[in-house]
């Protein structure tokens, strides 16, 4: 297809904001949504409303396909051995806060060592750090090297015999850097310490498959890959899936119910506790087709990294952080000399640039890049080389107006 | 010196002179350069306002039964804001100050185009003002 065609998939790209043409370029903290994800929604919601696993009728067995697809279709997606490796979550943070909950609760005690990349989001950080806080662990910072690349050399000489996981994203939602995951794993795996990867920006760019890189878990967000929100997916190796203790409790997790002792049923459902989010999870299959459609919009996405890349280098009044010497996503965090990046963002807001400004949900980072925040835009493959250009016009316009 | 009513609808005019938001907020940028420097020395945690993105300082001095205030921000926005309140409220009577309702804000469509975070700063913004003109009645 081509990217006039799969822009016209996406309704939202032709409204407008104050009366112009809104260019969106917040990608990395939603994605828009594709016309299939809302069919496929109304679908659900018009015809198939009924809860899944449970009940004989007809409309239930086919609500509760629909939900089984999804899980089929997430596996294929992921190259993961079987579907039962994939738990349905709300989102990439649900996800962590179930591996930090339920392994922490099986795996990680006073003393150990939870390892953590400085490029972290916070739903990275803060649900290790409650782990920790109820524990007694102890949270060791992967520090970044000067260039804002994660050295493998430094994991090493943090990892010991008490070392229990080490939880690092797949690339960073502000550097947009690719993290080198099979090597680190295989790094890890020589020492016998689980991986864990927040892959809630890796996957909406990078053809994943988990198997290749080994990694014990990936986490990542439906919303971020054009699904519906507060649709999320926890992919685990089985044998940790298998000694995971369940992490709520609730219906559909139970095996068995008496008041003296309860079962719980097998994975992935001992982790799926309560009514899923059964009309949104299957979006993940449009959403995912939808994905996979606009790999052949590989060359444009090309051009505008690089025209995007190219244009913020070359101007002497900002400064970016993490640059392309290495993969790196189409996500560009920067700081311009002499202007506040929310005065930029509120600005260019008017122009009908969409972008983010501030921490971005990255603190400890921002203390390392020594900065109160930065402005982010971030691409998908349905924008255009036209709306690259636009962009950088009305930043110039913005800076102009706020520095002079 | 204006009335409290006078001033207020003076903003609402200079704002009401724009079509396009783009052009309020270039109004409000020159705003904020223009506003008054600010001692670097009194830029400290009890004079940060809570709710900003960007760091706002507020100053308030009763001079002859009436309050005076100075500010000054990081960002050039939150300046042109506070700028536009200072014109409004500073040199009044706490009295004055502590009876007005604030709606001039809502009137000239402020609040519904700043970010979340942002309007939480101009309520932010409102409240301390409203709270130095009770505590001096």
């Amino acid at each position: 297809m081509e990217i006039k065609e799969i822009r016209n998939e996406f309704p939202q790209l032709s409204r407008t904001v104050y009366g112009k043409p809104l260019v969106y370029l917040d990608n990395a903290a939603t994605a828009l949504k594709p016309r299939s994800v809302m069919a496929c929604y109304e679908h659900l919601a018009a015809e198939v409303s009924s809860n899944i696993h449970r009940s004989v009728h007809r409309v239930s067995n086919e609500a509760t396909a629909e939900f089984e697809n999804a899980r089929k279709r997430v596996a294929e997606f992921l190259n993961a051995p079987s579907e039962r490796n994939i738990v349905f979550t709300s989102g990439t943070t649900d996800s962590i806060n179930l591996i930090a909950s339920s392994y922490g609760q099986a795996f990680i005690g006073r003393g150990d060592e939870i390892v953590i990349s400085e490029q972290e989001h916070h739903s990275d950080i803060v649900p290790w750090q409650m782990l920790a806080e109820r524990t007694g662990a102890v949270i060791k910072v992967w520090k970044l090297e000067d260039d804002l690349r994660l050295g493998p050399s430094s994991l090493e000489k943090l990892l010991g015999p008490k070392t229990k996981i080490v939880c690092v994203s797949h690339a960073s939602n502000v550097l947009g850097i690719v993290t080198p995951i099979k090597e680190i794993c295989a790094l890890c795996h020589r020492h016998n310490i689980p991986v864990c990867v927040d892959g809630a920006q890796g996957i909406v760019h990078c053809k994943v498959d988990v198997q290749d890189l080994d990694c014990d878990f990936y986490s990542f967000s439906g919303h971020k890959i054009y699904a519906a929100t507060g649709t999320g997916v926890m992919y685990a190796k089985a044998k940790w899936l298998e000694q995971m203790p369940p992490y709520r409790g609730g219906g559909e997790m139970i095996a068995d119910v008496t008041w003296e002792r309860t079962t719980y049923a097998d994975y992935p459902f001992k982790f799926e506790a309560g009514t899923p989010n059964i009309t949104s999870v299957p979006t993940l299959v449009p959403a995912i087709e939808m994905l996979e459609q606009m790999r052949s919009l590989e060359e444009s996405s090309a051009a505008v990294a690089s025209y995007v890349l190219d244009a913020l280098q070359s101007d002497k009044r900002i400064t970016l952080y993490g640059d392309s010497s290495s993969e790196k996503l189409p996500i560009f965090s920067f700081a311009v000399k002499g202007a506040h990046q929310e005065d930029l963002a509120l600005v260019l807001d008017k122009m009908g640039v969409a972008l983010r400004s501030g921490e971005m949900c990255a603190a400890p980072l921002m203390h390392r890049l020594r900065v109160t925040g930065l402005l982010r835009a971030s691409f998908a493959p349905y924008n255009t080389i036209e709306e690259a250009r636009y962009f950088v016009e009305c930043l110039g316009k913005a800076i102009e107006m706020l520095t002079i | 010196m204006n009335t409290l009513e006078e001033a207020k609808q003076a903003v609402i005019d200079d704002f009401s002179l724009y079509d396009e938001w783009l052009d309020k907020y270039e109004y409000l940028i020159e705003l904020g350069k223009g506003l008054e420097p600010f001692d670097q020395a009194d830029k400290t945690d009890d004079k940060l306002i809570k709710g900003c993105q960007s760091r706002l300082w507020l100053k308030c001095e009763k001079k002859d039964g009436r309050l005076y205030f100075t500010a000054d921000s990081d960002a050039i926005i939150t300046k042109g804001i506070i700028s536009l309140l200072i014109g409004v409220y500073s040199g009044r009577t706490p009295e004055e100050i502590a009876g007005d309702d604030f709606s001039f804000i809502v009137t000239i469509g402020l609040k519904d185009n700043l970010s979340p975070t942002r309007a939480n700063g101009l309520a932010s913004m409102i409240e301390t003002i409203k709270c130095f003109a009770q505590d001096e009645r």
